[in-house]
């Protein structure tokens, strides 16, 4: 059907999509994450990536990041919907509004023998991941860097007998004297 | 160690709760008791300020709270339950959210140390109603509680007013602590809504209002919600510039529907010539408005050659649906009041002759045209009827859901704001009668009417009981096609006229329903009995069902048919049928 079909019908915007890292302060109460999580499920948006920690205990701040996709208007609405939010102080698009530096922490559980433990060892030290768990038939490294970089890393491991992966999801802070 | 027994502000939080009330001015609530909530009640029975109604149903309590609210412009305060009576709660919760409605819900709670249990009458009440409310609070230590529930006023009633719940476990209610009055630290320090108007967008937007030649105003229910002075200046600057007003469903009143300028309602059942203007204008001005769905038709097409501006309290309502031009967040009525200085000192009235002839060419198409008949009431004579017997009365409109909600839009003419009661956003069946109930509260002497029908009625008729036990004089005026109208309107248009259970089968004799919940009966069948009846039903001093039998098959026109834009509605003397399965065809498989 080339023409909507009725007047409720708000046509799919061909927007190509975007992905951005939204880093959200807000007051560290009961309920806070489920609200914001809440606000995702509810109005259909995408959290690639969530990382929650309290950054301020004294004044109660926690700092959640999220990592999202969606066409513009959609991203301008979620820093619009999250800035509604009674406990949300701040709402900072790291990817549009400041260049900024993402890093993710993985662990990395790689089961093998032979050369492919060789192997394994010699790419880690390519990418500066640690050993941080050994075993005669394994290793645990722990590895820093961008989503892209632990990406690789990961595809990497996999034909050397990638086992298990555990990541924090991405932190981001932004560049410069500046704060938030 | 002092001695605290003799602190007035030593209290337990069942008493808090009360004081609050008090402290806030609230004067009236709505609530229905339970187990977790027993403390607040005997406390209530303990005082005289704070006047309690007991509703039979709690959304009839939320709904009573809303129609408290929407004739007042005070929050609307319910009490509720823990368990189903918070759950109860959810319909009209979401209904305020949806429309804006300042309102304060406390609900009882299993005790702290129960919470998780599965207690009986025990359930997650702040994670049920978070989505539904503009925020929530769980109190788990009677020394919060205070600071809790004087923010809850305040979050409910600034900035984009909406609904709030405090959830208070009994043993909260039973513990001791310290109260202390409304403070400004009790607010979380991350809300701060946004009052003033950027005054560089002021600029643009007067520079483009100026330089209009095809100008509209398209207002509403912020402005409303933003008081008496924002509907003055809405006014005022209609008078000012000139210019063409048209409001939402929920803006109605804020201009006068005698006003000169005055277009009508616009959207999916407004006026032709709303529509059109919208459709046509090359500068649109949005005041407290949203660009909802009903109001736009198909975005592609809605008003493609204008210049839009867009004032709001809520940066999320800005490019939601539709890119606007020259964006302004902020209280609508401050705004309108910067927007008129500058006007007034830097511009003058745009010539828009030729604009308003075109407007007088789409208004003479008469929209809202419909055949009279008498052997049959039409729905839109009766309510034209109910009209003209309470013009210049002190009266309050509330209505249900469906057709006769859209006709009470298009025939009863508005004069004033917080004059109207419709459930718009989340279209509530069933919001009429207990919003009827919270507007007699608050108005025991206006004469107030639910313009019902006869399915939406049945859904919170329990309340009549409330009515008839507080002696509140409200009248039911139940537009009786004994169909679901607006459902049976779709299936004709879209579903091949198949009346999948929109037939009312074995309603009740609305008459002898009314007296028996001691309430008074009227029944009228002929368009020559209409006035009488209408006129006996407002002199009677005592709530009133009035069953007024309407031609069955009659349906709301004009429309904005599926898919369509603004120009290419649908009229009433061209749906005849051939017509209207053209303006529909394919129209089933997206609505």
């Amino acid at each position: 059907m080339n023409q909507p079909a009725s007047a409720y019908f708000i046509e799919e915007r061909h927007d190509p999509n975007e992905t951005h890292t939204l880093a959200v302060l807000v007051q560290n109460e009961p309920g806070v994450l489920a609200r914001v999580i809440g606000l995702f499920s509810g109005r259909g948006y995408n959290i690639e990536s969530l990382t929650v920690s309290e950054t301020e205990a004294q004044k109660h701040l926690s700092r959640i990041t999220i990592v999202t996709t969606g066409t513009p208007m959609v991203i301008a609405q979620i820093k619009n919907q999250l800035d509604r939010m009674i406990p949300v102080y701040q709402v900072v698009d790291m990817t549009q509004t400041r260049r900024s530096i993402e890093r993710e922490l993985a662990m990395v559980k790689v089961r093998g023998q032979g050369e492919h433990r060789v192997e394994a060892l010699r790419l880690a030290d390519a990418f500066r991941a640690r050993v941080i768990d050994a075993t005669t038939e394994s290793f645990v490294f722990e590895i820093t860097g961008n989503t892209d970089k632990i990406n690789q890393f990961i595809d990497l491991m996999r034909p050397l007998g990638l086992v298990e992966v555990s990541r924090t999801g991405v932190a981001a802070i932004g560049r410069g004297p500046e704060g938030m | 160690m002092t001695d605290k027994s003799h602190d007035p502000n030593q209290m337990t939080g069942a008493a808090m709760i009360v004081r609050a009330l008090i402290d806030h001015g609230v004067t009236d609530i709505f609530g229905y008791p339970g187990g977790a909530v027993l403390p607040i009640y005997d406390e209530i029975f303990q005082q005289s300020e704070v006047q309690h109604i007991l509703v039979r149903h709690e959304q009839g309590a939320g709904h009573a709270a809303e129609g408290y609210a929407r004739s007042t412009g005070k929050p609307g305060v319910a009490l509720v339950t823990s368990g189903p009576g918070a759950t109860n709660m959810v319909t009209p919760l979401t209904d305020a959210l949806m429309d804006s409605i300042p309102l304060v819900c406390i609900s009882g709670q299993v005790p702290t140390h129960l919470i998780g249990n599965d207690a009986f009458q025990e359930c997650d009440t702040v994670g049920i109603t978070r989505p539904c409310t503009k925020h929530n609070w769980l109190v788990r230590d009677v020394n919060d509680l205070a600071k809790v529930l004087h923010e809850a006023f305040y979050v409910a009633t600034s900035g984009r007013p909406g609904p709030v719940l405090v959830d208070v476990p009994k043993d909260v209610q039973f513990a001791t602590g310290t109260y202390h009055p409304p403070r400004k630290s009790d607010v979380h320090r991350s809300y701060a809504p946004r009052v003033k108007g950027d005054a560089t967008q002021i600029r643009k937007a007067v520079s483009l209002l100026a330089g209009a030649k095809r100008p509209v105003i398209y207002s509403g229910g912020g402005v409303i919600n933003s008081g008496p002075e924002a509907t003055r200046l809405l006014r005022e600057l209609v008078e000012v510039t000139g210019f063409p007003i048209t409001s939402t469903l929920m803006g109605l009143g804020a201009y006068p529907a005698s006003g000169k300028n005055w277009l009508g309602m616009l959207g999916m059942h407004g006026t032709y010539e709303a529509n059109m203007t919208m459709h046509d204008c090359d500068v649109m001005l949005c005041v407290g408005a949203r660009f909802d769905d009903r109001i736009t038709g198909r975005v592609d097409a809605f008003s493609p050659g204008s210049k839009k501006i867009h004032i709001d309290i809520d940066p999320s309502s800005i490019n939601k649906n539709i890119r606007v031009d020259v964006p302004i967040i902020g209280d609508c009525g401050n705004i309108l009041g910067d927007i008129l200085q500058v006007f007034k000192a830097e511009a003058k009235k745009p010539d828009i002759k030729n604009w308003w002839q075109q407007i007088a060419q789409w208004r003479a198409r008469n929209s809202l045209y419909y055949k009279k008949s008498s052997d049959v009431i039409l729905p839109q004579h009766a309510i034209q009827s109910l009209f003209e017997a309470t013009r210049g009365k002190d009266t309050y409109i509330t209505t249900e859901v469906g057709q006769h909600q859209m006709w009470a839009a298009q025939f009863y003419g508005f004069e004033e704001p917080h004059r109207w009661m419709t459930s718009g956003g989340l279209g509530t069946m069933g919001y009429g009668l207990p919003a009827a109930v919270g507007v007699q509260v608050a108005h025991p002497d206006s004469l107030v009417i639910d313009i019902a029908g006869d399915a939406s009625v049945q859904m919170t008729m329990q309340e009549m009981s409330t009515a008839v036990q507080y002696e509140l004089p409200i009248k039911i005026f139940i537009l009786n096609n004994q169909y679901m109208g607006m459902v049976r309107q779709w299936q004709q248009l879209l579903h091949g006229n198949r009346l999948s259970h929109s037939y009312s089968e074995a309603l009740p004799d609305f008459v002898k329903l009314a007296e028996a919940y001691g309430a008074v009966g009227l029944q009228v069948h002929k368009p020559g009995d209409l006035d009488g009846a209408i006129k006996e039903m407002i002199s009677v001093k005592r709530p009133v069902l009035f069953d007024c039998r309407v031609a069955a098959l009659e349906n709301c026109f004009p429309m904005i048919p599926s898919g369509k834009a603004h120009n290419e509605m649908l009229l009433p003397e061209q749906a005849n049928d051939e017509a209207t399965a053209k303006a529909f065809a394919g129209g089933k498989a997206l609505v």
